[in-house]
């Protein structure tokens, strides 16, 4: 039987985060880091560096305080 | 199979005002995922905190008052009493529950009102400026303990979640936190645990969540978690404090 | 079909607040109104309603808060030192714009005082005693009918308004027995729809109620619009009883017990040939400022009597305009003043001491 595989596509609101790197920190596959640059409050945030190392587990979904972090389906 | 992870619908656009890797935030979205997953939006009344989360209203897409600081399981009671079917639930943090409102929170356990408490431990007072809370850590230094807490000047930390245990009244106590993924899943258990048991009519529950306060704590919040894992918890062991659900 | 009854006030507050369709109360004891919290704790079981005994007078205003949030008409009282306990609570209630009732029993003070009748808690009452720019209507009763006509009235009001109304009566008011009668089929009145009330996001928008407000310039438009409710109760609800004021030349001017005493002293100088009158007040909020300023214009003068060291007298003296003529005599510590006192000052008003 034929495996259905489904690519999760990980996002993240930069204007929501305010890079308390929670989500850097938790993610297996170190694909996540801090970005050099600031959103619009001036607060620097997290960035999907290596994107094809996401798995879309969904842990860092789950430590962000801000909902800033949403797992989709990757169509 | 496909899996999604979105802000949860009983949970508002808003951004929120709390710090960076507070844990508010976090716990805020559980309660929401549960409220939708049990259908409860329509039903729910949240009583909210002064204190960092005194705001809440802001965040929950469901009924939301305000009550004077510590009054909070008092407030509560009045409206469960006239709207007993409703899911009324009381978010407090460790000022509002622990110092000003221990006899509301006491008397509201041991009358075994129909209600669950959601109890956000994070040792410190937030949104004055880092006082020293009943639950601060001995050698935890804050702003109003400058040279860190000492048992013979100011006493030891609070455990009310093991004082509440000995009333006939209180049926669900638990203690969790959200320094890890795991604890996290199980702070949203122990919180879904307590609203339905408020549902079936079991009595007085009420989940302790031990929180990170990043900003006054002086670290980041990385170092935060970490040292809930390392310190917090020893002082505050998580598990279930009791269970006659 | 009324019928009659002896009751003691406090009990007659409590029906009054059963046949108002009081839903919910919460108290504690304190004397000298446990008489009425004893009277709740029958009446409310025996009508299936909501009764308290709470751990403190502060849990007891707030678990009105809740009740009244819930969309209950709901009820506290109190005496003295645990009104001053319940002042947060109060605010509270006026800035959330939420109705509710609080009866206060008023006993000597400051501090523990004794558990004698006093009025020391006019200005808490009046002037605010909780903090911010808040009103609330102050019902004052003389008599063990206004005890239970009162309270009954103070939850139509509250509902009308979305405020707090207190009920200001003493410990001697509290106790006394008097025949008292209404409608034994008398049904809650001025009942309003509250879809404001905290009851569950179901068909609707998510509320709140709350009184913080910290975007600019809202709290302010906030207050402004409490300032003009009030401003209504103030232009509508304004009540008092004038007794022989026409053509007096000294109106005594009391509340509550020392209303009856001054009542029998205008009947007494009567028979002395002295034209007294008496106007009593029965809204100590809204103050009858009006009625009184229309009086002084006749050049008659006032005593105003208390108990209490001089509070109600302040509110006279800015309605008159005109010191000279407004004269105060007051007893303090639960003492209450006698006939004989009372007209021995008129005496020595009009002896021009």
């Amino acid at each position: 039987m034929a495996k259905k595989t489904v690519k999760l596509k990980m996002n993240i609101d930069i204007e929501r985060c305010k890079g308390c790197l929670l989500c850097v920190d938790i993610c297996p596959q170190k694909a996540l880091a801090m970005s050099s640059k600031v959103n619009k409050r001036g607060l620097r945030y997290a960035v999907l560096k290596y994107p094809e190392k996401c798995t879309g587990c969904g842990l860092c979904a789950l430590m962000c305080p801000d909902c800033s972090i949403t797992i989709e389906e990757d169509k | 199979m496909t899996k999604k992870f979105t802000k949860p619908r009983s949970m508002k656009d808003a951004a929120t005002h709390y710090c960076p890797g507070c844990g508010h935030g976090l716990i805020h979205r559980l309660i929401c995922e549960v409220i939708d997953e049990m259908d409860a939006r329509e039903n729910a009344i949240a009583i909210a905190p002064v204190g960092c989360a005194v705001l809440a209203y802001d965040y929950w897409d469901f009924d939301t008052m305000e009550a004077p600081h510590g009054r909070t399981p008092a407030v509560a009671t009045g409206v469960k009493r006239i709207l007993p079917d409703r899911l009324v639930f009381t978010y407090q943090g460790d000022g509002d529950l622990a110092a000003i409102g221990t006899a509301e929170i006491i008397h509201a356990g041991n009358r075994g009102e129909n209600i669950s408490v959601v109890f956000v431990n994070n040792g410190v007072y937030g949104m004055t400026g880092g006082q020293m809370a009943p639950t601060t850590l001995l050698g935890q230094r804050t702003a109003t303990s400058q040279f860190t807490r000492r048992a013979d000047k100011e006493g030891f930390p609070l455990k009310i979640l093991e004082m509440m245990a000995v009333l006939p009244g209180v049926t669900y106590l638990e203690r969790t936190s959200v320094h890890s993924p795991g604890d996290v899943m199980n702070t949203k258990k122990a919180i879904k645990k307590a609203f339905h048991l408020q549902l079936e009519k079991k009595g007085f529950t009420m989940v302790e969540v031990i929180s990170p306060c990043p900003t006054y704590w002086g670290l980041t919040p990385i170092e935060a978690m970490e040292r809930i894992k390392k310190e917090v918890v020893k002082e505050y062991p998580l598990g279930v404090v009791k269970d006659g659900g | 079909m009324k019928e009659k009854y002896l009751s003691t006030g406090n009990e007659a507050c409590g029906e009054g607040a059963i046949r108002a369709g009081c839903r919910f109360y919460g108290g504690y004891p304190i004397t000298p109104q446990n008489e009425l919290i004893a009277y709740m704790s029958r009446r409310m079981d025996e009508e299936n309603r909501i009764f308290i005994q709470s751990e403190s007078e502060l849990a007891a205003i707030n678990m009105v808060l809740g009740a009244s949030a819930a969309g209950a008409r709901a009820m506290t009282t109190s005496s003295s030192p645990g009104i001053s306990l319940k002042q947060e609570g109060i605010s509270y209630l006026a800035g959330c714009e939420l109705p509710a009732v609080i009866v206060n029993v008023m006993r000597g003070g400051p501090g523990l005082g004794n558990i004698a009748p006093a009025q020391g808690d006019y200005f808490q009452a009046t002037k605010g005693g909780g903090h911010g720019d808040y009103r609330m209507l102050v019902l004052a009763p003389a008599s063990v009918q206004e005890m239970f006509d009162f309270t009954y009235e103070a939850f139509a009001l509250a509902d009308r308004y979305r405020n707090p109304v207190m009920v200001l009566t003493d410990g001697m008011l509290g106790q006394m027995m008097e025949p008292l009668e209404f409608d034994k089929g008398i049904k809650p009145s001025g009942i309003v729809d509250k879809p404001w009330a905290m009851t569950g996001a179901k068909g609707r928008k998510a509320g709140s109620v709350k009184s913080l407000f910290l975007g600019e310039g809202v709290l302010e438009r906030h207050n402004k619009k409490l300032q003009e409710k009030y401003q209504r109760m103030s232009d509508k609800e304004v009540k008092f009883e004038a007794y022989k004021t026409e053509g007096a030349e000294i109106i005594l001017i009391a509340y509550g017990t020392v209303s009856r005493i001054t009542r029998a002293c205008v009947d007494t100088l009567a028979e002395e040939g002295v034209k007294a009158g008496l106007l009593r007040p029965v809204t100590l909020w809204p103050f009858p400022c009006a009625e009184i300023s229309r009086l002084a214009k006749k050049g008659t003068k006032f005593l105003v009597v208390e108990m209490n060291a001089g509070q109600m007298v302040e509110d006279v003296r800015l309605a008159v305009q005109d010191d000279k003529r407004v004269s105060f005599y007051g007893r303090m510590g639960g003492e209450i003043p006698s006939e004989e006192e009372i007209v021995g000052e008129v005496r020595k008003i009009r002896k021009g001491k």
